[in-house]
């Protein structure tokens, strides 16, 4: 019988389909991080000066820290004087409509697929796009803000609701949080703000297209997303970045607050340059995504497929404040060639009647490394708080790896926390039960990932299921033999 | 043209012979049964046929429509229209029964150049299918096997059968764990299969389902090769005097 290995191995070698650069003038400080980049990058933005101040809080407190190398993952030390620390594409005044943004980079996000463009816009899908640091183009802003949803670029959002940002830039994620989130609160260039009136629907899915593509630059994007009492939106986010050699750091912040009956449904398809099969370049993705469920009966959930990336390390969490609010975490995480991932979630139960769900997929093939990271905490006051962990493995191939740290803590009798977890290979058995069907090894393999990963995706907003279906495809195609 | 050829195979298992040169002539219409002791190769030859992996053909070899099958991968020699029912079907979590199906139906198709079934069509096709079996509707929803009594798999074996229309079904120890009116709906099933250009082969440890699929063929295999072959008579007499008897002759 013919070995399927040499098939699959062209099918592994397919290249990443995102990895072009687009060639644009930009502004970019030079490499090299001191007090004067803090007070630059506030001083391009022109931002008044609580923040110019809470970035220096943030930069000096910074110095004092050191790198952690806690999680599973291994990666050749960062130099951080060696990073830009601001990029944008070069512009000469600001931009009133999308005919006036840059034909260049409308190309590349067609190359992309994002739907800027004014007729797919109407498909329904408010995007703001951010390209290096800086917000471009905020579509669907006037009809957003008809029924008062302010839906805009961090940075605009600073300059017309400073008092929005001044109550919660930090309230779920203090600027001492931890190295990246701190760093980050120093040196943040962009990102999208959205805030949700009281008993206001958001009627579309808001999203964030999040892009690299100058060399060297980190990119280090704030989201601030603020649901008022009894309003509901949900939020997606989706990252491409062009393939370097070199490794390229992504240290974002994503804060999310829920007041009382809120809901926010944070989506996440991130899809970064994994380097390439020898593992090297890619993005080392170190982010730190919060929500509080700051109300009672609110809630939070997360969602992410996340197939990018040379090394994933996030943990998108929720604080219960709030009595009977919810929370929610739904992960796929796929590491394939030399990819590691360390992720999971924090689900910190403080209010009475809390209730969190955790299912966690992890798929690891090539010699990709996945690690589920998630801790529990059930505090003295959360009287009848329940938590669900499911937390499922995949091996494909035998020189992956899988590993499992659920940490749980509980300080109050009558809560109740589940923890399930499997692991199992990708089984010869059901591959071939598939193929004497007439079904191929590659259908095979996504029809059985796809299964896997099915209580996950029934979470995203339809078409990203679809979209997530078949970047799980792509990023898996040829891995096993 | 005999629809499978099989000449002199052998084949080997973890480093194990198993089968030590079979030779099994099948032609357009017939149905055969291959009974023997356990151990004996019955399986592995169910296998082999298949493409399992991790199965090695050693020797002999095998024509299929007049098609060496040895070198063709499981799915191809499946798209010629080669059907295995396991014997013990495996689950796959989060795949509804419909839609591997639909995808099996329609790989089948493609492979012969026949447009691919729409939902609606693919819809009608298994509807009709599934009274025969006395299959219910929410069989299709559930994951594939997927908490599946034994009785409900091996009926999904013989109705995923009954829709991809093989040229030859093989039946791999099809009855082992079937009760007695599981069998009876399961082999109305396999006889509603038998027409004049199909080919069918039951592998069985027992008599028992003989009753019900009647064969035109039994061979009886020991230590891998076929000792004995006769008309159904031989069943009945492997029955009455156990392989013992047979083990004596030989």
């Amino acid at each position: 019988m013919p070995t399927e290995t040499s098939a699959i191995e062209t099918m592994a070698n397919k290249e990443y389909k995102w990895g072009f650069v687009t060639d644009l003038e930009s502004d970019t400080l030079p490499p090299g991080l001191n007090e004067d980049t803090v007070r630059a990058i506030s001083a391009l933005k022109n931002e008044p000066s609580f923040l110019t101040e809470w970035r220096l809080k943030a930069f000096r407190h910074w110095q004092t820290m050191t790198e952690p190398h806690w999680p599973n993952v291994k990666f050749a030390p960062i130099d951080y004087q060696a990073v830009s620390y601001y990029s944008a594409p070069k512009k000469k005044k600001t931009l009133a409509s999308l005919d006036e943004v840059d034909p260049e980079l409308l190309k590349t996000y067609e190359k992309l697929g994002v739907p800027l463009h004014e007729q797919k816009i109407f498909a329904g899908v408010a995007v703001d796009a951010v390209f290096d640091s800086v917000s471009v183009a905020t579509t669907f802003k006037e009809k957003l803000a008809e029924m008062g949803i302010i839906f805009c670029s961090f940075s605009e959002a600073v300059q017309k609701h400073p008092e929005l940002i001044k109550k919660y830039l930090g309230s779920v994620v203090p600027y001492s949080d931890n190295f990246f989130a701190t760093l980050n609160s120093a040196v943040f260039s962009d990102g999208s703000f959205c805030y949700v009136p009281k008993g206001v629907q958001c009627p579309m899915e808001l999203s964030t297209y999040f892009r690299i593509n100058e060399r060297n630059t980190g990119q280090f994007e704030r989201t601030l997303i603020i649901a008022d009492e009894g309003a509901s939106v949900s939020y997606l986010e989706g990252c491409t970045a062009p393939m370097r050699d070199e490794n390229q750091l992504h240290a974002a912040v994503v804060e999310l607050v829920a007041l009382g009956d809120a809901r926010i449904k944070y989506s996440t398809v991130q899809n970064w340059y994994p380097g390439d099969k020898d593992g090297k370049g890619g993005i080392y993705n170190f982010v730190t995504k919060r929500g509080k469920c700051l109300g009672d009966n609110s809630r939070i959930s997360w969602t992410q497929v996340e197939t990018g990336s040379a090394i994933t390390w996030k943990y998108p969490s929720v604080i219960l404040q709030g009595d009977n609010s919810v929370g929610e975490f739904y992960s796929v995480a796929l590491t394939n060639h030399r990819q590691q991932a360390d992720t999971g979630t924090k689900m910190i139960h403080i209010g009475r009647n809390t209730r969190s769900t955790i299912v966690s997929k992890g798929i690891s093939a090539g010699f990709g490394q996945n690690t589920y990271r998630g801790l529990v905490k059930i505090l003295k006051h959360a009287t009848g708080a329940r938590n669900y962990t499911q937390c499922d493995s995949m091996l494909i191939g035998d020189k992956c790896g899988a590993h499992t740290f659920p940490y749980i803590e509980v300080r109050n009798t009558s809560a109740r926390a589940e923890h399930e977890a499997s692991t199992s290979k990708i089984g010869e058995d059901q591959l071939f039960y598939c193929k004497q069907r007439g079904i191929s090894l590659e259908d095979a393999v996504n029809m059985i990932i796809n299964g896997f990963c099915k209580e996950v995706f029934k979470e995203l907003p339809m078409e990203f299921a679809v979209e997530a279906q078949k970047l799980l495809g792509v990023s898996l195609e040829g891995s096993v033999g | 043209m005999a629809l499978l050829e099989v000449d002199n195979l052998s084949a080997r298992v973890q480093g194990r012979d198993i089968l030590k040169g079979i030779n099994l002539t099948i032609n357009p219409g017939e149905v055969h049964a291959i009974m023997g002791p356990n151990g004996s190769g019955k399986s592995t030859l169910a296998s082999v046929l298949a493409g399992r992996d991790n199965y090695e053909v050693t020797g002999g070899s095998v024509q299929f429509n007049g098609k060496d099958i040895l070198e063709m991968s499981p799915d191809e020699r499946a798209c010629e229209g080669l059907f295995l029912a396991f014997q013990y079907p495996v689950e796959i979590p989060g795949v509804s029964t419909s839609y591997f199906l639909k995808a099996a139906v329609n790989a089948i198709r493609k492979y012969r150049g026949e447009p691919e079934l729409d939902a609606m069509d693919f819809l009608k096709l298994i509807k009709e299918k599934m009274k025969l079996l006395e299959m219910d509707q929410s069989f299709m929803n559930r994951s594939i096997n997927e908490g599946f009594s034994g009785g409900e798999k091996k009926r999904n074996e013989i109705f995923q059968m009954t829709v991809l229309d093989p040229k030859l079904c093989i039946l791999d120890e099809t009855d082992s764990g079937l009760d007695i009116d599981a069998l009876k709906i399961v082999s109305q099933g396999v006889n509603a299969l038998r027409n004049p250009t199909r080919g069918i082969l039951v592998v069985t440890h027992y008599q028992r389902l003989l009753n019900y699929i009647v064969p035109d063929f039994v061979h009886v295999l020991r230590d891998g090769r076929i000792i004995k072959s006769g008309d159904k008579s031989l069943a009945l007499e492997l029955e009455a005097k156990g392989y013992g008897w047979l083990e004596n002759a030989a």
